[in-house]
């Protein structure tokens, strides 16, 4: 078992002609995961590096069977992509473009509403692995391997930075979900804390989050009152001054809101270990898995 | 992306929001003639003279003033100009004024909150009102949450006439202030999408004492990923309020941000970035520096950002620490031994490299002939960077 992406996921790429579609549908299919196509409009009817390339997003749909699309469309044009997707009934859209003007997610966040069966995750996120089967994204295949840690995190080389502790550590990962950096975003921790709790794989959850918002607070109550798996925490950010964009669009301390000493607080409060340090992402999940 | 008052009230004019009579000046004679002009206009002796910075609490500062007459103006026009002024939003170090803003006086009856935000909670854009005008909102919302007004925009419809006019009944306004403050919150809303504001806070928003409404401050942010499909707004940047070197790191496209420490930093990754800051700090460090190359660098990037950090004179020690995914741990060493052999090398360098071509990277570094240590992981690099940097290794 696994959460969102496993064996039976069958991938598209949206932009697989592009530089980074390009290099990434080959790493991914270079992993295992089974990419049946690509999208990119225009150039429907090409054999791209071996892929068989679409016009429309439906069409791949009906040609291939694909149930889940990896986005690597620029900026001006992702919002487009996902909203297309998702018209197209795929079940799970793993967005990586990053610099998505955020008043185009709040329409697509908007326009989701009417496809329930859709996942979003990003953008502005690595994606999504279940190490051993299937590798969406833009993450380092070698570094993960089939465990019993689920992990959620908002920034990209932190969660690898975990994953790799976690392989050293002979523990594995169930699912790693980068949820991503922006302010208006898919799915958010409480959805993947929920979808690892019920996942028979996962044994614990090891959670990263950053600076900027309250979605670490609602975490911490989604802990506290709905699971019982263990959860271990590291929040990034403790020294950024406020007021500045930490790379991340939505990594800003905005009116005294958002810092990394209130989301800790309401972490401990709900009994979640945190780590001081990144160097310790690992050892703090270690003593809850057998 | 931040922009002054003024600018911010010429946007919302073409928008159809009333504003106070006002123009922008750069001098003292120029404040002289724009008063003068203001008071013939407007048949009022009185006009404000306001400092124009990208902080907010310039009136607290000093940087507010109302006077009576074009002498007075000129005068107190002398005496904000070129003066640094300290707010709390500013830092201790203050912001020095070049620009001011000469605007006429009006008569205020009462002072209003309105504010335009991207609510990530509910993703969407949310209008805030309040009754405690000229306020933080921060402080109304600990001190008084009550007092503060949503209504959450849905993107396809767009602000309704209906919450307008909840807004400005629930602010307690009536008849034609009610209907004034309405069509301005509509106005409002549209300029907000059409610029893609991330931030739009009018405060104080006054009633005026014959009913009308009027945008007396104005403060936007505009979102840096539209920036592309907003070009007339690059226009509006002002360099002076923009650390030099943040701007030259732009100019690369690494997101890099001034700090107080010594300690220089090159990281691949935002949260990386942060948790390595975090780090050094844990071990007793002052981090110099965020610094984010990014996930795909070319070798030029990586000299540039190296560049960028050793130009700062407080820098006493650099830590790079890359966990190479799709960027490569032999690009960032390349890039690192090009800049060194271009700039130099005056303090100490720990990198910590991990990841894809990691061992490549590593024997590069080693083969340079260059004072470089190495470190085992992230913890270990930060030990000694602090260490190093505060010459105790």
């Amino acid at each position: 078992m696994s959460v969102l992406v496993g064996k039976n996921t069958k991938l598209i790429v949206q932009g697989i002609t592009g530089s980074a579609g390009t290099f990434h549908a080959k790493q991914m299919r270079e992993y295992g995961t089974t990419v049946v196509g690509g999208v990119t409009p225009g150039k429907g009817g090409l054999v791209h590096e071996g892929f068989a390339v679409f016009d429309t997003v439906a069409e791949a749909v009906k040609k291939t069977g694909a149930n889940a699309t990896v986005v690597y469309v620029p900026p001006p044009g992702a919002a487009d992509a996902i909203l297309e997707a998702a018209q197209a009934g795929i079940e799970v859209i793993v967005c990586i473009t990053e610099g998505i003007p955020t008043l185009d997610m709040v329409k697509v966040k908007r326009a989701l509403g009417a496809h329930p069966k859709s996942t979003l995750v990003g953008p502005n996120c690595p994606g999504v692995i279940t190490p051993g089967s299937c590798k969406i994204g833009i993450m380092p295949g070698y570094i993960h391997k089939p465990g019993k840690v689920g992990v959620v995190s908002r920034s990209g080389t932190l969660t690898y930075e975990a994953a790799h502790q976690l392989t050293a550590l002979g523990l594995g990962q169930s699912t790693c979900i980068g949820i991503g950096g922006d302010p208006v975003k898919g799915i958010d921790f409480i959805d993947c804390l929920a979808l690892f709790e019920r996942d028979a794989q996962t044994e614990a959850v090891l959670m990263i989050g950053e600076i900027g918002g309250t979605s670490e607070e609602e975490a911490a109550r989604f802990v506290k009152t709905s699971m019982k798996k263990p959860v271990a925490a590291f929040i990034a950010g403790q020294t950024a001054p406020p007021g500045k964009r930490m790379g991340h669009a939505g990594a800003i301390i905005s009116g005294g809101k958002g810092t990394a000493a209130e989301k800790i607080a309401a972490l401990r409060e709900a009994g979640i270990a945190i780590a001081a340090t990144p160097a310790e992402l690992g050892k703090t999940v270690a003593s809850f898995v057998k | 992306m931040k922009i002054h008052e003024y600018q911010a009230k010429e946007i919302l004019k073409k928008f159809g929001v009333p504003v106070p009579k006002g123009r922008p000046v750069f001098s003292p004679d120029e404040a002289e003639a724009a008063a003068k002009a203001l008071i013939a206009e407007t048949d009022n002796e009185f006009v404000v003279v306001k400092a124009q910075i990208h902080a907010g609490g310039r009136g607290k500062g000093g940087g507010v003033k109302v006077v009576k007459g074009a002498a007075a103006a000129r005068e107190t026009a002398q005496k904000i100009l070129g003066m640094n002024l300290v707010t709390h939003q500013t830092g201790p170090g203050g912001k020095l004024v070049k620009r001011l803003l000469i605007e006429q006086a009006v008569d205020i009856a009462r002072e209003l909150y309105l504010g335009l935000v991207v609510d990530r909670g509910v993703g969407q854009v949310v209008m805030m009102a309040s009754s405690e005008g000229g306020v933080e909102i921060e402080e109304v919302a600990a001190s008084h949450p009550e007092k503060i007004l949503k209504e959450a925009v849905d993107p396809v419809v767009g602000l309704c006439a209906y919450q307008a006019r909840n807004l400005a009944y629930g602010l307690g306004l009536h008849g034609g202030a009610a209907k004034n403050a309405a069509e301005l919150f509509l106005q409002l809303y549209a300029a907000f999408v059409a610029t893609d504001a991330s931030l739009l806070e009018v405060n104080p928003l006054v009633v005026l004492t014959d009913g009308k409404v009027l945008a007396l401050d104005a403060k936007v942010t505009f979102d840096d990923n539209a920036l592309y499909r907003q070009k007339d707004l690059e226009a509006l940047r002002d360099l002076d309020e923009e650390d030099p070197a943040e701007t030259e790191a732009k100019r690369y496209d690494l997101s890099f941000i001034k700090l107080d420490g010594n300690i220089g930093c090159m990281v691949n990754g935002a949260g990386l970035a942060m948790a390595t800051m975090d780090t050094i700090q844990h071990f007793g460090g002052v981090p110099a520096n965020f610094l984010d190359v990014g996930g795909s660098a070319t070798e030029e990037r990586v000299t540039a950002a190296f560049k960028i950090i050793t130009a700062d004179p407080k820098v006493r020690g650099i830590f790079v620490n890359i966990f190479g995914g799709i960027m490569k741990c032999d690009t960032i060493a390349a890039g690192v031994i090009a800049a060194i052999k271009q700039v130099g090398l005056k303090v100490p360098l720990v990198v910590r490299l991990e990841g894809t071509n990691v061992d490549l990277g590593k024997k590069m570094l080693a083969e340079s002939g260059l004072a470089v240590t190495t470190a085992n992981d992230m913890a270990d690099g930060a030990k000694r960077v602090v260490a190093l940097a505060a010459g105790k290794a």
